[in-house]
């Protein structure tokens, strides 16, 4: 029988969860009554304070982001070659993996890098390597990332003086080095320094690089590794900004001018296959960081509330079976970047979560980039889901979140005394626990792991670290110790320790070291001696 | 009941290596400990030493290496090798982490018991542990 006209149709639903990824309620449905009455003033334009649609007016059509692919593996020769492989493909920045060694501060021949040369990433231990690693590529005419924290100051050094050899002077050097400390305690976990010191040579760094780098990105403050360590949407965008509001207040601490410094910040944010919460979830980043920037900090200038962020998708994501099914999550989750207004995007490679990716396989991922750019339509306007009501409830629910969770760490004391009291480690690992018991219980799926399993896969081809490098990189090592002039490497060491002692800006020092191929560990090591080392008491 | 069977399962998860991928490790741990066992949890950063030595300090029935590095041809056989060298042989070692298939053979040969690659759910790994330290208890080690 037909419904009577007027009458309501029935309400069915099926039996699942409907809740995102990070466990928020979502409702049937979303009306005008859902949003803000001042809606118009939360969001404002693109390109307008509070840049809740876009740092940009035009956004990509005026400029499309950048691609920039994640490379590093075995020695610096072969990530030369990736490097080289990627520009001729299309890439428009290169981004910088370091292994674990390097990472940590130890250099290839210590022993406890034994096995770990070369394999999550390019070993670097001196400027001789560096120097190899940027060979026949001009720093004038790309832009670098590198994703180092700990020992970040080093590695900038490394590419000054790497800059300073082709002829670009510091100032001339386009790039983003990470150096965000705090989540490495809070999520990545690669430390070399106790807190307080690690967070002065990060200030030393912002304050070098605002009288000497003015194109440079001296900190780029992560919730990627946050989100890794299997944080929720609203934990990754709650901690990443309050590390970045500690940052801020430590750099005007030192004296400098907010709008000086300010601009400099970038984020990178996590890609995560929850579409829409993520986009709520960059839509809400760059409106509380310009609201904080001008009424807590006192910016003035727009650049200094702009908040533009780097995005990876999700690795944690990524399933070991089927593989090929990753190249539609990572097609989404970029989908949910572009669309959330990113400035620059890395996309996962299928085979990551069996190996470091084949070139075939970051191939495809960069073609995934390629296609949503110029195929899919979504770049001809600015913030396409602006004024959805749903994307605009959903922004503003991620924005009260992460506010609760500021009042929370303000209570501990700030976010150094919450990471001292392993409050977000605490949190982390709750909700990662919470995400896979939903597995374990099928309440949520994962196609190819917890339903739609295909047994008897065929095995797919990985990349192979061939294990001869790390012997061919410790020689290497063993050749710039030998010839190096080893009194001028003393007296550098010696210099630096004595900075360290004080409270002087530790760049110089660190440069002069650099130049006469002190290694990094050596660096490290002469650090250590004046600031002592961590040691993490785990929660689970 | 025998006061063997009554003791309760002892575990080290151990982080070997350099790498601070732990959110595994720490939701096997955690899944451990809900199912009543005793864990130890090492922590990030642990060299091969470091583990051996909790193993046999903590008198464990198992031990579980989460690896993420790729260094695990390196860091497994090194802790297999100190463990036989103090005389144990008896606990039950596995791995978990990103693990080439091809190197799963090579692995067991060196005597662990299982590897779990990503995806396996922690009620499969629960299972495994449990009735692999029940039958040392039953030998009444």
């Amino acid at each position: 029988m037909a419904a009577e006209p007027g009458s309501k149709p029935e309400f069915k639903q099926r039996e699942a969860e409907f809740t995102t990824i990070s466990g928020q309620e979502i409702e049937p449905l979303y009306g005008p009554e859902d949003v803000d009455p001042e809606l118009e003033q939360r969001v404002g334009e693109p390109g307008e304070y509070p840049f809740t649609r876009g740092p940009y007016p035009s956004m990509y059509r005026g400029r499309l982001w950048t691609m920039r692919q994640f490379a590093g593996f075995g020695t610096v020769e072969e990530t030369n070659e990736r490097f080289h492989y990627l520009l001729d493909h299309g890439q428009t920045g290169l981004s910088t993996a370091f292994d674990m060694p390097t990472l940590m501060g130890y250099d290839s021949d210590h022993e406890r890098s034994l096995g770990e040369v070369g394999r999550e990433g390019v070993a670097v231990d001196t400027l001789d390597d560096m120097e190899q690693l940027f060979a026949g590529i001009p720093l004038g005419g790309v832009t670098t990332s590198m994703t180092i924290n700990a020992p970040a100051a080093i590695l900038l050094a490394y590419y000054v003086l790497v800059g300073e050899s082709q002829g670009v002077p510091p100032e001339k050097l386009g790039g983003t080095i990470q150096t965000d400390i705090l989540k490495e305690y809070i999520a990545q976990k690669e430390w070399c320094f106790p807190i307080e010191p690690a967070m002065r040579l990060v200030t030393d760094m912002i304050e070098w690089c605002t009288q000497n780098m003015p194109r440079w990105h001296p900190v780029s403050i992560s919730g990627y590794h946050i989100r890794e360590a299997g944080s929720t949407a609203q934990q990754e965008l709650a901690f990443t900004l309050k590390d970045g509001f500690t940052y801020v207040e430590r750099a005007l601490e030192r004296g400098l001018d907010v709008d000086d410094f300010a601009p400099r910040l970038s984020f990178f944010f996590n890609a995560h296959v929850d579409f829409f919460e993520e986009i709520a979830k960059y839509r809400a980043a760059r409106r509380i960081w310009a609201r904080e920037l001008r009424d807590t900090y006192g910016a003035k200038r727009e650049e200094s509330m702009r908040l533009r962020f780097h995005t990876q998708t999700a690795g944690v994501s990524l399933t070991a079976q089927q593989p090929l099914n990753n190249i539609v999550r990572t097609s989404l989750e970029a989908m949910a970047a572009v669309l959330g207004g990113t400035q620059s995007l890395h996309t996962n490679s299928y085979d990551e979560a069996l190996a470091l990716p084949t070139e075939e396989a970051v191939r495809v991922a960069l073609r995934t980039q390629q296609i949503i750019a110029a195929e899919s339509g979504v770049t001809a306007t600015a913030d396409p889901l602006g004024g959805s009501w749903f994307v605009e409830k959903l922004t503003d629910e991620m924005e009260a979140a992460a506010y609760g969770y500021f009042a929370r760490i303000d209570e501990l004391g700030g976010m150094v005394e919450a990471i001292r009291r392993n409050f977000p480690q605490r949190e982390i690992a709750d909700a990662s626990f919470t995400y896979q018991q939903e597995l374990n219980e099928r309440k949520r799926i994962v196609v190819g792991v917890n339903d739609f399993v295909q047994e008897d896969e065929e095995p797919t081809p990985i990349l192979k670290i061939d294990p001869s490098l790390e012997r061919k990189q410790t020689d290497r090592l063993a050749a710039t110790r030998a010839r190096r002039d080893g009194a001028a490497v003393e007296s550098a060491l010696a210099e630096l320790k004595r900075v360290a002692a004080t409270d002087g800006n530790l760049m110089e020092p660190i440069i002069a070291a650099a130049r006469v191929r002190a290694t990094e560990g050596e660096m490290i090591s002469a650090m250590q001696e004046i600031f002592g080392t961590y040691t993490e008491s785990p929660v689970f | 009941m025998t006061t063997a069977t009554a003791r309760k399962i002892r575990v080290v998860v151990a982080k070997p290596g350099l790498d601070g991928h732990d959110r595994g490790a720490k939701i096997i741990a955690r899944a451990l400990r809900d199912a009543g066992m005793e864990v130890i949890y090492t922590g990030l950063h642990q060299t091969p030493e470091q583990i051996a030595e909790t193993v046999i300090q903590e008198d464990a029935d198992a031990v579980g290496l989460s690896i993420l590095s790729g260094a695990h041809m390196t860091l497994v056989p090194k802790v297999v090798a100190l463990l036989a060298a103090q005389g144990v042989d008896d606990v039950l070692v596995t791995v978990g982490g990103t693990i080439p298939a091809d190197d799963i053979p090579e692995l067991k040969k060196l005597g662990v018991a299982a590897v779990f690659t990503p995806g396996a759910g922690t009620d499969e790994i629960v299972d495994f542990i449990r009735a692999g330290a029940t039958e040392r208890h039953e030998r009444g080690e």
